[in-house]
C-alpha cells in the first residue's frame, strides 16, 4: 500500500520530466553499453592471447635441467664440514636431459586423479640446413594423439594434416616460418643435423603455426619415435613429461609433489608463464577501471537532474510534508526515482551492451598469426552483466542519496512562507 | 461535553537571524471541538507563526502544545507528520495543489498516506468532498486548468479528506475576490455547522471575522482578546 503510494508519487513526478529523465536513463544505459562491451572484448581477447599461451602449455611440465650435481664430492669430507667450499670440479654429466624412469613415471601420472592427461615429448635442438647455412631449430618429437587431446595440436597445422606423421615415416611437420625460409612445400625432403653432427632427411607433411612468430621459425614437430632414432636413443628415451591436470590451480602443488617423487624437475604454469597471467590482469583492471568510471560520469547526470528535480519540486516536497508525508518517505520518493532511472537505464544497458558485443564479435579479424580465428572474440562471461547490473544499482543510489536526503530535510514551513 | 481539540499553553517563540527577536510570547488558548475560530491582527503580528506551530510543522518553540489531549513535546518528524496526516487539514493562501496529479487525486493522496481505506473507497471518498464542495466536475481536470477560487476549494476537500480534528487556513481566500472569497466562508460555515468540523482560520478580512463564532486578535506576537 504505501510502497504502492510511493512508487506512484515518484512515477508523476518522473514522468513531469521526461526529458531530463531519458537523458539521465541514456547516461547510465551508455555507460553500461560501454562497460559490457568493453569487458566482454577485453575478456575475449584476453581468453585469445592466454590461450595462445595456455592452450599451448602444460600445466606442468617435468624435465632434467643441465645442472652440476647438487653435492660435490668435497662436502662428503668431515675435515671440511665447516668450511666454505670452494673446489667444485664435478661437471654435468652427458645425457641428464633424459628423464629417468619415463615409462614408470607416465603409468603413474596416468593413474593420478588429478591429471587429465600427459604427453610424452623430446625436445631435440637441431640444425636445418638450407643449403650451405644451418639454422637453429628445435624438433619435438610428440605422441601425436595426446598432442591432439590435450594441446589442440591439429588447430595450428594450417596445411596438411597431423596424423600424416603417425602415417609416413621420417616425416617431419615443419614450424611455417622456418618453412618460408626454407623454401619447402609439402611432400619435399629436408635435411636436418644434430647437435652431435648426425645428417638425417625428413619428409614435409604439414605446416605448423602457433600464432608465436619467433616460436614457428624454430619449432618443427616429429613422431616421438622418429625423434629418438635422430637421437639414436631408445624407445624409452624422453626429455619431457608434459602434463594436463583436471584443475590448473592445483598445478603449484602437484608439480612440488612430482618434484619430490619423481626425482625430476617440475614446473607449474603458473610459475612458468607468469608474465601472461600479469598482462591478462592488468587489461581486465583497465577495462573495469575505464567501465567504472563512465558509471561514475552517469552517476553524476543522475544527481545533477535528482538535483534539479528536487529544486522544481520545493512547493510539492513542501505541500507533501504539510498533508502528513514524512521525511521519510519524501527521501523513499525521491530514492525511487533515482533507482527507477538507474534500473531501467541499465537494463537497457545490458541488453545494448550484449548487442553491440556480439555485433564486435561479427566483425571479421584475420590475423595470419592466429589462425583458428576469424572475427573478433567476445567472451560472453555473465559476471560482467552481474556486475554491471549491481554498479549501475549502487551509482545511482549513491547519486540519489545525498539529493534525497536534502529533499527529506527541506523545511515545509520555509516553502510556504514563501522564503 | 467539552473536549479541547487544540490546547496552547505558554508558547513562545523567537526568530535569531540576524538578531533574536521574540515573535510569539506567551500564547495560551484552547479550542473546543466543532468550534468556528478566527484569528485576526496585523500583518507581522505572528499569526503564521502561531499556525506553523500548532500544526506541527514548525516543532521549534517554547511552551506546550496538546492536540486531542496528546502532548506533542518530543514527538519525531514521523510521529508529527502522522499527527498532520490524520488530525490536521490545512488549507494555504496559495492553493499548494500538486500539478502532477489530478485534481481527484490531490484530494486522495493524503488519504492514501493514512492507508486507514483501501484505494477504491478513498477515491470514493475524495469524490464525496468534492460533491461537497460543489466541485465534482473538475475531479478529472489538473490543478492548472482550474480558477484561484476553484484551486481553493479542491484544496478544501483534501483537508477535509481523513476527516480531520480541525481544519486550519492561513487566509484561505486573502488570494481571491470577493465573491470567491464569500463562497468559501460559506463553505467553512456550512461544514461548521452541518458537520460540527472545528475551524481555526487566520484571516485578515474582518468580516470574515465577525461572521465566525469566536475571534482572536493577535497584537505584536500576544494574543489580546480571546473573543
Ligand atoms: N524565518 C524568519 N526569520 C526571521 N524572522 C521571521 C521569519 N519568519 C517570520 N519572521 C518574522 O516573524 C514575524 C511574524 O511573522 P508572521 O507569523 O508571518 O506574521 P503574520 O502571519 O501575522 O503576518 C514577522 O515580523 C516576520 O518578519
Ligand atoms: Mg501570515
Amino acid at each position: 500500500m504505501k510502497v504502492k503510494l510511493i512508487a506512484r508519487i515518484s512515477m508523476a513526478l518522473l514522468t513531469a520530466r521526461l526529458r531530463q529523465t531519458i537523458v539521465a536513463a541514456s547516461g547510465v544505459t551508455f555507460s553500461i553499453t560501454m562497460f559490457i562491451s568493453l569487458l566482454s572484448f577485453m575478456g575475449g581477447l584476453n581468453d585469445l592471447l592466454d590461450n595462445l599461451i595456455l592452450n599451448r602449455t602444460p600445466h606442468v611440465r617435468l624435465y632434467n635441467e643441465v645442472l652440476p650435481t647438487r653435492i660435490q664430492p668435497i662436502a662428503g669430507s668431515t675435515y671440511y664440514s665447516g668450511a666454505y667450499h670452494f673446489v667444485r670440479h664435478v661437471k654435468p654429466k652427458n645425457q641428464l636431459l633424459e628423464i629417468r624412469n619415463s615409462d614408470a613415471i607416465i603409468k603413474a601420472l596416468k593413474k593420478d586423479p588429478n591429471v587429465r592427461g600427459v604427453a610424452p615429448k623430446n625436445m631435440v635442438p637441431i640444425f636445418y640446413n638450407i643449403g650451405a647455412i644451418y639454422l637453429t631449430g628445435v624438433i619435438n618429437g610428440i605422441d601425436v594423439d595426446a598432442e591432439n587431446k590435450l594441446f589442440t595440436f591439429q588447430d595450428y597445422v594450417v596445411e596438411g594434416k597431423s596424423s600424416d606423421l603417425k602415417n609416413i615415416p621420417n616425416s617431419i611437420i615443419l614450424g611455417i616460418g622456418a618453412a618460408r625460409k626454407m623454401l619447402v612445400q609439402i611432400g619435399d625432403n629436408i635435411q636436418i643435423t644434430t647437435s652431435s653432427g648426425e645428417r638425417f632427411p625428413l619428409k614435409v607433411v604439414g605446416f605448423y603455426q602457433s600464432g608465436i612468430e619467433e616460436a614457428d621459425k624454430v619449432q618443427s614437430y616429429t613422431t616421438l619415435s622418429t625423434s629418438q632414432k635422430i637421437l639414436g636413443k631408445p624407445v624409452s628415451y624422453v626429455t619431457d613429461i608434459q602434463i594436463k591436470l583436471f584443475d590448473i590451480l592445483m598445478a603449484p602443488l602437484l608439480a612440488k609433489r612430482y618434484n619430490s617423487v619423481f626425482g625430476a624437475e617440475a614446473i607449474d604454469i603458473q610459475t612458468a608463464n607468469a608474465q601472461f597471467n600479469t598482462g591478462s590482469s592488468v587489461r581486465t583492471l583497465i577495462s573495469y577501471a575505464v567501465g567504472i568510471t563512465l558509471l561514475i560520469v552517469a552517476g553524476f547526470g543522475i544527481y545533477n537532474i535528482l538535483n534539479m528535480m528536487i529544486y522544481e519540486k520545493m512547493d510539492s516536497i513542501a505541500i507533501l510534508k504539510a498533508t502528513g508525508f514524512s521525511g521519510r518517505d519524501v527521501n523513499a520518493i525521491f530514492i525511487t526515482i533515482a533507482l527507477t532511472i538507474g534500473l531501467v537505464g541499465g537494463a537497457l544497458g545490458l541488453i545494448f551492451g550484449f548487442g553491440l558485443s556480439a555485433l564486435i564479435g561479427e566483425i571479421p579479424f584475420n590475423s595470419s598469426s592466429l589462425p583458428t580465428v576469424k572475427t573478433y572474440p567476445i567472451n560472453y562471461n555473465p559476471k560482467f552483466y552481474l556486475i554491471g547490473a549491481v554498479f549501475s544499482i549502487i551509482t545511482t543510489y549513491l547519486a540519489g542519496y545525498f539529493p534525497s536526503r536534502k529533499a527529506s530535510r527541506i523545511d515545509p514551513v520555509d516553502i510556504i512562507r514563501g522564503k | 461535553m467539552e473536549h479541547k481539540v487544540i490546547e496552547s499553553i505558554g508558547i513562545s517563540k523567537s526568530f535569531h537571524d540576524p538578531i533574536t527577536v521574540k515573535v510569539l510570547s506567551e500564547i495560551s488558548f484552547s479550542i473546543q471541538a466543532g468550534e468556528f475560530v478566527s484569528i485576526v491582527g496585523k500583518s507581522g503580528c505572528g499569526k503564521s507563526t502561531l499556525l506553523y506551530i500548532l500544526s506541527t510543522m514548525d516543532s521549534n518553540y517554547e511552551g506546550k502544545l496538546y492536540l486531542d489531549g496528546m502532548n506533542m513535546e518530543n514527538k519525531v518528524d514521523r510521529e508529527r507528520a502522522r499527527v498532520r496526516n490524520e488530525k490536521i487539514g490545512f488549507v494555504f493562501q496559495f492553493h499548494y495543489l500538486l500539478n502532477e496529479f489530478n485534481n481527484l487525486q490531490n484530494v486522495m493522496l493524503p488519504g492514501l498516506k493514512l492507508g486507514k481505506f483501501a484505494a477504491d473507497k478513498v477515491e470514493h471518498d475524495a469524490y464525496e468532498k468534492l460533491k461537497i464542495l460543489g466541485i465534482e466536475d473538475a475531479a478529472l481536470k489538473y490543478p492548472n486548468q482550474l480558477s484561484g477560487g476553484q484551486k481553493q476549494r479542491v484544496a478544501i476537500a483534501r483537508a477535509l479528506i481523513n476527516e480531520p480534528l480541525i481544519i486550519m487556513g492561513d487566509e484561505p481566500t486573502g488570494n481571491l475576490d470577493k465573491k470567491n472569497s464569500d463562497n468559501v466562508f460559506n463553505i467553512f460555515k456550512e461544514l461548521a455547522e452541518e458537520y460540527h468540523q472545528s475551524l481555526l482560520i487566520v484571516t485578515h478580512d474582518m468580516d470574515f471575522a465577525a461572521n465566525t463564532q469566536r475571534t482572536i486578535t493577535m497584537e505584536d506576537g500576544k494574543i489580546i482578546s480571546h473573543g
